[in-house]
Order: C-alpha cells, then structure tokens, then sequence
C-alpha cells in the first residue's frame, strides 16, 4: 500500500492543469476527491508519475440551477449534493443516490467529477448520469465540448474524455420526474451488487416517459433505452413490467466477483429494477 | 476528623469487582495518544519489507536482487541463502511443524515470503521489493485438502524421509505426505454401536469456512540490537511476550536475559498474534546485521493474505437419538485445511486444539471425534479467531447438529436442547470426550432466554409467515436462530498445557507503595480487553486499596513476571486468579502487621473491605493505606519490611463459560439480504468483574460473530490466489450492519477459581456464530432445508432459496 514515487501539482487554475496535461500526455492525471485513484495508486495498480490535485483550480465547485437546467461543478463533493436543498427539489434523485454512495467519510471527499469521469463500472453517478439523459462538460487544449453521459463510457476506465482533458462539470435538467435510486450492496462502502436509477413521467395513469439505467452490472453503466420503452403507454401491469425488465436482462453483462455468480445478479439487477419502477411509479 | 463512612460506602470507594469502572485506557485511545508498535521511532531505524510469491505453488529458481541493491538507500536484501547460515531460514512452528522464514526452493501459498528487503525509508522499501527478480517455475495446485489428500503433488518434500518414506509427525503417523496428523479422542467402536442401533440418526456435513481475525492494527515489530552491550530489544504486536521471548532465545542463540520483548498497545488480537511470523525474525536478522533497529509492519493486504487464519474445517457429523429425543451417541470427523505449514497455535497436546469440546452443553453419554490435518496451497494458521482452541469449530458443530436432529425428530429444537442439556445436579461433569465441565446451570438459562424473547410466539409468528409466503402475500421468510454453548477456556493446568513445552500457568507480581497505592505486572497483555481497569477492580476488592490507587502494568518483559500472554479467554481464569492469590499473600502480610499495629494477636483481627478490625471491635481498626505506611517505616518484629508479592497460579481445570442466545432475522427470499430484527444474549461467566466491559465484550464478540456468520471469508480460486485480499471484500462490519444487542447474564461461579470468574472475551462469539447461522437455516426449515453452510452472504442466501424452488 505504497505508492511509487510521483510528482505533485497543485496549479490554481485551468490553464496551468491543462499545461502540465499536453506536456505529460497519459504520464498525467488530475485528481479530484481521490477516492477511486489514490487506492489504485497505493496498490500500484495505476502508476500516475504526475498527479495535477484540482482542488485549488477556480470555478469548479458548486450548484446551480437556472430555468430548470441543473450545472454541478465537478469539484462538488457527495456530501453538497446531499444537503443543497434546491438541487434535493430540483432532481431529488440525486440526494438518493448520493446517501447510497460509500459512507459519510467518503462522501465528504468523493466528488461528482471524479465518480464519473474515472470510469469505474462500481461508481454510482455515471449510471444515474445516464438515466438523467446528463451532458459532461470537458475542456481541453482546444476549448470546451460537450458529451452526452449516454455516449460517454467506453469500456471499464475508458471513457470519451481525451489524455488531455478535463472534466469540469455534468448539467442535466431538472426530471420532474418519479424517481428511484435503488441499489443492493454487501455492506456500507461496498459497490453494488445491482443498482438501478428510474425516472418516469406519468400522463393520466399511463407511464408517458421513462428513463432506465442500471450499475455495476456489465464494464460501463448500462443505459436500456429498450426497457424504458417497454413501458411507455402502459399502466405498468404485470406484462410491461416483465417486458421492461426481459429488456434490462437483454442489456447487461454481468461477471462473476466475490458479490456472486452472473446468474445471481442478473435476478438481483431484475428484483432491484422492479422495486425502482414501482417507487418511481408510486413517486410519479 | 471526618464522616465515619458506612461498609457499603467504603466498598463503592474502591471501585472493586461488580462495580461499572469506567475504561482507564480509554483517555489516551480516544485522544489519539495510544503507542502502538509503528507509533515507535528509533534513532537510525531502517524499514523492511517483503518481496511475496504471486503464485500458490512454485519452485524459486533464482533470485536476482542486483537491481534492488543498486537503487540508492536500499541497505541490504535477505534471500533464505542469507539466513541459512544462522539456521534462520527455517523456523519452528507453534504446532511442531516448522515453517519457512524465507523461501527455501519453493514457495507453498500466494503471498509467501520470499526475500526482505531493509531500505532507508519504507517508500523506498516498496520501490526495492518491485526490482528484485524472482524466477518462479509453476506447480500444481491444491487449494482442496480432499484433493490433497488423494494428489500425487507433495507439498512438502521435506518432511519426507528416505526413499520418500513418510516418518511419523509431531502428532504420530501420517497417513500420505500432504497429511499432517490423526487425532483421535473418545470410543470410536462403542459409538459406532450406538449409532447402528439407535432409532434415530441425523447425519450432516459442515463446513465452518476459512476466515482470518483481521484485528484493526495489522503485525509488526521494531528489532533493535544493541551490538556493545549484546542486547536484543524487540517491540512487537505480541499477544504472548515472554513466549515470544523464549522463541527468540531458543532460535536465535541469544541468551534470554539479554532479549527485552515489549508489547506495547495493541489494537486488537483476536488470535492473529498469538504465533511468530517471517517478518519478526528477518527483523531481527537484520538488525543484528545491521546493527540499528528495522521496523517491519505488515499491510492490510499482506495481514489477510499471510498472517495466521482461522478456522477452515470440513466437519461431518452423526448424531443419534432415541424416537424421544434423547440424544445417545455423537461421532466426528474433521478435515481441517492448515495450508502449507501446520503453524496452529494450540497446546502442544492438542493438534486440534479443544475440538473435542463439541458434545457442547449436552449430556451425550457416547462419543468419537477424529481430526485429519491435511497440507494445501494456503497460508498457513488455524488460530483461535476470538475463542478457545477451536472451540468455535466445535460449538458450531454441535449447534448444526441439534438443528439437523430436529428437524429428523420433528422436534422443536429448543426442547431438544432442554432434554438433553447436563443437568444442574450433574456437575462437575465428565464429558464422553474426557473434559471436566466444572459448572454450569443451563436449564435456568435456557428458559431465562425463551422467557425474555417470547419464544412461544416468535414460533407462532413465524408459521403464520410461512402460510403467507406459500399464499404469495410476502416475499420475506423469517428464522429464529437458537444457541446453547459451552466453552472450555483458561487454558490451562500444567499438567495438560504447554506451548513449546512452556506450560500454561500465568503470574501478577504486587508491590504496595509505601503511601498505599500499588502498581501490579502480568504474565498477559492486553489488546483491547481493559485488563488496566479489571484486574485493578480485582485488587481493590483483595486487598483493600482503590483501584483507581492502582497501575496495571504488562507486556514488558524486563519488568513484567513470566506468563503465557493473552487468548483463549486465559487472562481472567488464569491471570485473574494469580492476581486474586497474590492479593491474598498481600493481605496475609498486612493481617500481622496490623494485629501488631494494634496489640492483638494476628487471629483477633479480620479484613473488612479496606481495613483490619479487631474480631468484636470494629471500631479499632488499621487501614491498608495505614498498614502500608507501617510497613515501609515501621520495625516490626519478625516481619520483613516492605509489602509486594508474587503469584504463579496454574488453574486446577479449565473454566466452562455458558450462554443461551437468540437471533430473530428476517430474510428477503429475492435478493438473499438479511434484517436482524433482534438479538438476545445470555451470558454465565461465572463472577462479573465489570459488567460494563462485559457488555462491550459481548458486542464486540457478536459483531466479530456477524461478520464470520453473513460473509467473512477467506476465499481462493483455483489457482490459490486470494479473492478476499482488501476490505471491500473481506467483510468487517460497520455500525451500519450491527443491530442493537440485548444483554442479559446469569451467574454461575466457577468452584475451582478464586474469585468465581470464567472469562467472558470470546463466548459472544462462540456462541454468536451458530446462532446467526442458526437463524438463517431456521428460515428455510419449513421448506425442507436441512443445512446449508456460511457464510450467509447475500448470493448463498439466494442460492439456497432457488434451489428448494422459491424463486417460482
């Protein structure tokens, strides 16, 4: 649990971090909470010869919230998400989720930034990006784009964000929305075992929207454009239900780890799914 | 002048046995100003660390430390061709084995030692182990002792003898060479009968599964040898410090007054430090090379990985009943998993420690128990997770084994318990297995426990929850988890007991100040168990000074007299007992200083609660504090001066702790996610010293006991590599998963103890396990379960639901 020797930035703005990015290309990395890079560092699992700490760089902190559009900073930690009370109005989804994330210690240090950008198929965030249809914001030698947090994820740890970018902020609109955020886990601080992130809209007792997507369960969150379709227009009666879920099982790709085999979770990730839909739908 | 105080105001001032003494150790733990062994820093001090086999089963080919010893402020590498030459390279183990300190030729299990490396700092330690090259070549694997024993692959070679002939082993003769020994206890012919012509047999197999004791502060030491003056002083995270003491002696030539051992704090056991690692003695070389100190401390990794486990026996039982439930005759055999080297920390006479404790609280008149060790690609260990030698393995046997002869009998598994429980009247009580049980009153207990948890209609409650399930209106089953247990602790009387020939007395050494406060040395150590606050509360009642008057002191072995250390619940029945006996000499000493203080012969005064009165005359009397002041400064005739004692105490028998436990859990059938709903605990140690600590005992036990019952485990893969390697997959629970406890006692004294006590540290968790277990079994009775093995995490769970067909 020693990490190898690295170098140590510290810049105050955005300019210096992306400097020491072109000049190091993938030798560097910005670190934001550290709870994902720091342990892989100190396990030697990730060497990071220049480690860039964001957390003196302005304008990456905080929450906004203008004419229903939702900007977080990507240096926001769980624990402002989890006590800013216009956010917890906006999209109570993601208060949720957050109290679901690791524990209280964590979630003072653990940002929205670093859960989604790392890449890390356990992270919590990036599947709830997902199902809030979110946009990350990335900024690079060349200015700032956006990606959709639907097209965002790769593969385990490899994302669409470029050796030389760095992710400043996700924006999403409000859901208005029902909403659940369900996860099964071991134990506090352990990833999910299966967890599912709903929004449904609902238009005189008919399902008119809903939004699907689950963690944990194959190497990048899994957004189930199908199983959200399965129940528009219904009800939500035994058929659509099964239909939205069979969409779901068609979607994921679970492994084998110590939290069971891939037929246990495949049945865990469709109990969860089924208590999701059914609190988003009580909610909606 | 003051108040005359009343007798019962004087007893409260004491702070004696029975009162709630708040934890003295507790300031400086909470402010952060504990001492621990990487809290240590020494002038000069140089830092090891190990260079481990990523493989289960290889031969080393070479080693190649050049590039290591290049890098700057890497000071030496130690390879087994170092050590050979000091005959360090091998080790004795605790079980009469011995163990590799270094890897002689091959290595046996994923994370063997295989060079160590002394750098300047630790980081540059870390950075040294990544460039030696190691040139492994591939072996077969055996991670399954059954496997083991039926393989052509020898493990180890070098217990074979000539022409590959297998010689006898510590414990007798060896069956194959990855075996390691038989024993055998109790009449296997008469049981064998027993169960041939009994109406009813219940036969199951158990499998209590590999676990390790994960105490939050991980081993270490800091050696430091001092080359002009010759001596060795080694500070270290040892439960036993005068055993360790000798060990160094005995292996490293050095003669024993020249090694000082000191423990200092110590955050948590559990078994896990009782034994002697590679990292000790390649500190110890190396400061003896080097002659500055080296620190070596063992990360969480290297901790679950390497370092003692526990546990890992394949347990098949047969247990048989008259048609009444009267239990007749219980036959056992283990197959315990000890991994590549047999280092279980057990008396030497007791290869599978007190296994033979497994007939439990039950009056079974017939029994045989037989342990195989067996040899297999894993790390080595078998120490007692919080508990008595093996006593957990045993009081989950027996526990399962009532449950599985329930449902066979169609029995309510309580009143099984009830009719077959050792009577009152019967103790002290020889067990079929060759134990005394010194005493007990389990039926009081066990209805205690159905009482306080309406036993009566939990059962109610839960058949109704069983037609509501099959009628589809919950998807939630409910158990009722019972346990009676009975441990076996205090190890032990001399006569039976011995690590390393060392036999398993233990000692307090008293010295009265000459103002009337004290300061008491042990042969223990405590890690957590508040021995500076109990064993003061034991003195202040003997001798009659408060304890709040008192220092408890341990774990150095300059100044602290010989003993054993502390586990296996021994500190209280062995060291509380010496602590007891020397307070009496203190008292006996003082009864003639005070009949000479007050002109009276020594039979005409007797002790009350802080003073000598004279017989009929309470009103003349001298206190200790006065009789102390009198003995420094005083000439009296035919009495030394001064006021100190010393006591060895080596216990008649062992102690026989009790408890009745219930665990009320509801289990979600979909997801296999467990809800303790409440836990009841039932605790008989006998005398209680402190009954806040023993409540923290009991929590503390009951968690360790949750963790090991829903999910803790040490698991390899095929390939022997470890699975459960960091805590996000060995389960330590939080606040989040413990639910609340309920604490009750009775009180049994020990006949034999002086003071009554039997120890408390560890029966939550011998008791703790089954009944978790118990609970989840329970839930799935009604649906033909018969026994489905931990632990009981979450996909288990589901598994054994899907397979009796209840996921539709």
């Amino acid at each position: 649990m020693i990490p190898a020797a690295f170098e140590y930035y510290r810049p105050k703005d955005m300019a210096g971090v992306l400097s020491v990015l072109e000049e190091h290309g993938d030798d560097a990395r910005v670190v934001a909470g550290g709870h994902s890079l720091i342990p892989m560092m100190k396990l030697r699992m990730a060497e990071v010869p220049h480690l860039i700490d964001l957390q003196d760089v302005a304008g990456l902190t905080g929450i906004s919230i203008d004419a229903g559009r939702i900007r977080i900073g990507a240096m926001t930690t769980q624990h402002e998400i989890i006590n800013h009370a216009g956010l917890t109005d906006a999209a109570p989804i993601m208060r949720e989720a957050s109290l679901q994330i690791a524990d209280p210690q964590v979630r003072y240090m653990g940002t929205v930034g670093g859960n989604v950008a790392n890449g890390d198929p356990g992270n919590d965030m990036p599947g709830l990006m997902q199902c809030l249809d979110a946009t990350f914001i990335l900024v690079g030698p060349d200015g700032e784009r956006s990606v959709a947090a639907r097209d965002f994820y790769e593969a385990a740890y490899m994302t669409d964000r470029a050796d030389d970018e760095v992710l400043t902020a996700v924006e999403f609109a409000a859901p208005n929305a029902g909403y659940a955020y369900e996860k099964q886990k071991r134990k506090i601080g352990d990833y999910a075992t299966a967890a599912a992130a709903v929004l449904i809209t609902k238009e005189g007792g008919a399902c008119a929207s809903a939004s699907i997507a689950m963690t944990n369960l194959s190497d990048t969150p899994v957004y189930s454009a199908d199983a959200g379709a399965a129940l528009v227009g219904s009800s939500l009666d035994d058929a659509s239900m099964k239909a939205a879920v069979d969409a779901m099982l068609g979607d994921i790709d679970p492994t084998e780890d110590n939290r069971g085999p891939v037929e246990f979770k495949r049945h865990a990730a469709s109990v969860i799914l089924r208590r999701a839909i059914e609190n988003a739908w009580d909610r909606a | 002048m003051n108040k005359e105080l009343t007798r019962e105001e004087r007893t409260d001032a004491l702070g004696g046995m029975g009162c709630k003494r708040k934890r003295v150790e507790d300031a400086r733990f909470t402010q952060g100003k504990g001492n621990y062994v990487d809290d240590i820093q020494l002038p000069g001090m140089l830092q090891g660390d190990f260079v481990r086999s990523p493989y289960a089963h290889a031969r080393v080919k070479s080693i190649d430390s050049s590039a290591a010893m290049a890098l700057d402020g890497v000071i030496a590498v130690l390879t087994a061709e170092d050590l050979a030459p000091l005959g360090l390279h091998w080790m004795p183990t605790l079980a009469g084995d011995k163990q590799m300190v270094l890897a002689d030729g091959k290595v046996l299990f994923q994370g063997q030692e295989v060079a160590f490396v002394v750098a300047k700092d630790r980081y540059i330690a870390a950075d040294a182990v990544e460039l030696v090259e190691v040139d492994y070549e591939e072996l077969p694997v055996l991670t399954d002792p059954f496997a083991a024993m039926e393989s052509d692959v020898v493990l180890r070679e070098d217990l074979l003898g000539d022409g590959g002939s297998l010689p006898d082993g510590a414990h007798g003769p060896r069956k194959h060479p990855n075996h390691i020994f038989t024993w055998e206890v109790g009449e296997k012919d008469a049981t064998e009968q027993v169960l041939d012509e009994a109406d009813v047999v219940a036969e199951e197999t158990v499998y209590y599964h590999r676990t390790h004791p994960c105490p939050l502060e991980t081993c270490g030491c800091v050696a430091s040898m001092d080359k002009v003056n010759g001596k060795l002083t080694l500070h270290g995270t040892f439960q036993a410090p005068h055993a360790i003491r000798t060990v160094v002696s005995l292996i490293s030539g050095i003669e024993e007054h020249n090694i000082r051992v000191i423990s200092p704090d110590i955050g948590g056991g559990f078994g896990n430090k009782v034994g002697a690692y590679p990292g000790y003695v390649c500190s110890v070389v190396a400061s003896i090379v080097t002659g500055v100190p080296v620190k070596w401390v063992e990360d969480r990794m290297e901790n679950l990985m390497t370092t003692a486990f526990a546990r890992d026996y394949h347990m098949t039982g047969k247990i048989s009943a008259t048609k009444e439930g009267k239990i007749t005759g219980l036959h056992c055999h283990v197959t315990a998993d000890h991994g590549g080297f047999d280092a279980c920390a057990d008396p030497t006479k007791f290869p599978a420690g007190f296994m033979n404790i497994c007939t439990g609280s039950y009056d079974i008149p017939t029994a045989y128990l037989a342990v195989d060790g067996v040899y297999t690609n894993k790390a080595p260990g078998g120490v007692s997770y919080r508990c008595s030698f093996r006593v957990t393995e045993a009081a989950y046997f027996i526990e399962r084994m009532v449950e599985v002869l329930a449902i066979e009998l169609s029995m309510d598994a309580a009143e099984l318990r009830r009719i077959n429980f050792i009577k009152k009247e019967q103790f002290p009580y020889q067990s079929a297995l060759g134990w005394e049980y010194d005493s007990g009153d389990y039926h009081t207990a066990w209805d205690k426990a159905l009482k306080a948890v309406d036993y009566d209609g939990l059962r109610a409650e839960q058949a109704q929850r069983v037609e509501e399930f099959k009628a589809g209106k919950t998807r939630k089953l409910m158990g009722v988890g019972l346990t009676h247990f009975t441990e076996i602790v205090g190890a032990g009387p001399v006569k039976n007991c011995d690590i390393l020939g060392l036999g398993m007395f233990d000692s307090c050494e008293i010295r009265i100040h000459p103002t009337g406060s004290a300061i008491a040395r042990l042969g223990t150590i405590s890690q957590g168990q508040g021995h500076a606050t109990t064993f003061a509360q034991i003195l202040a009642t003997e001798i009659g000074l408060p304890a709040d008057s008192i220092t408890i002191e341990e774990g150095d072995t300059d100044t602290a007299p010989y003993g054993l250390g502390t586990y296996g619940s021994r500190s209280t029945p062995v060291a509380g007992a010496a602590t007891a006996m020397a307070g009496r000499k203190i008292r006996a000493k003082a009864q003639m200083i005070a009949a000479y203080l007050l002109e009276v012969h020594d039979d005409d005064v007797e002790f009350d609660v802080d003073r000598f009165v004279i017989k009929g005359a309470p009103e003349k009397f001298k206190t200790m504090k006065e009789i102390a002041f009198a003995a420094y400064n005083q000439a009296i005739p035919g009495i030394e001066p001064g006021l100190e004692a010393v006591s060895y105490y080596d216990p008649p028998n062992m102690t026989y702790p009790f408890g009745a436990y219930v665990c009320v859990m509801d289990i979600d059938v979909d997801t296999g996610v467990t809800d303790i709903r409440r836990f009841y605990a039932l605790d008989d140690c006998g005398t209680r010293i402190n009954p806040m600590i023993i409540e923290g005992q009991v929590h503390g036990g009951l968690t360790e006991a949750l963790a090991v019952a829903l999910g803790q485990e040490i698991a390899y893969d095929d390939m022997g590599n470890v699975k459960t390697g960091t805590l996000m997959d060995f389960f330590l629970p939080t606040a989040w998963e413990v639910p609340n406890y309920e604490t009750d006692h009775t009180v049994t004294p020990s006949p034999h103890h002086p003071i009554g006590a039997k120890g408390v540290g560890e029966s939550p968790h011998v008791g703790g396990v089954p009944c978790f277990s118990n609970a989840v079994n329970d839930a799935f009775r009604a649906f033909g379960l018969r026994h489905t093995n931990m632990p009981h995490d979450h996909w288990r769970i589901w598994k054994t639901a899907n397979d009796l067909g209840l996921h539709g």
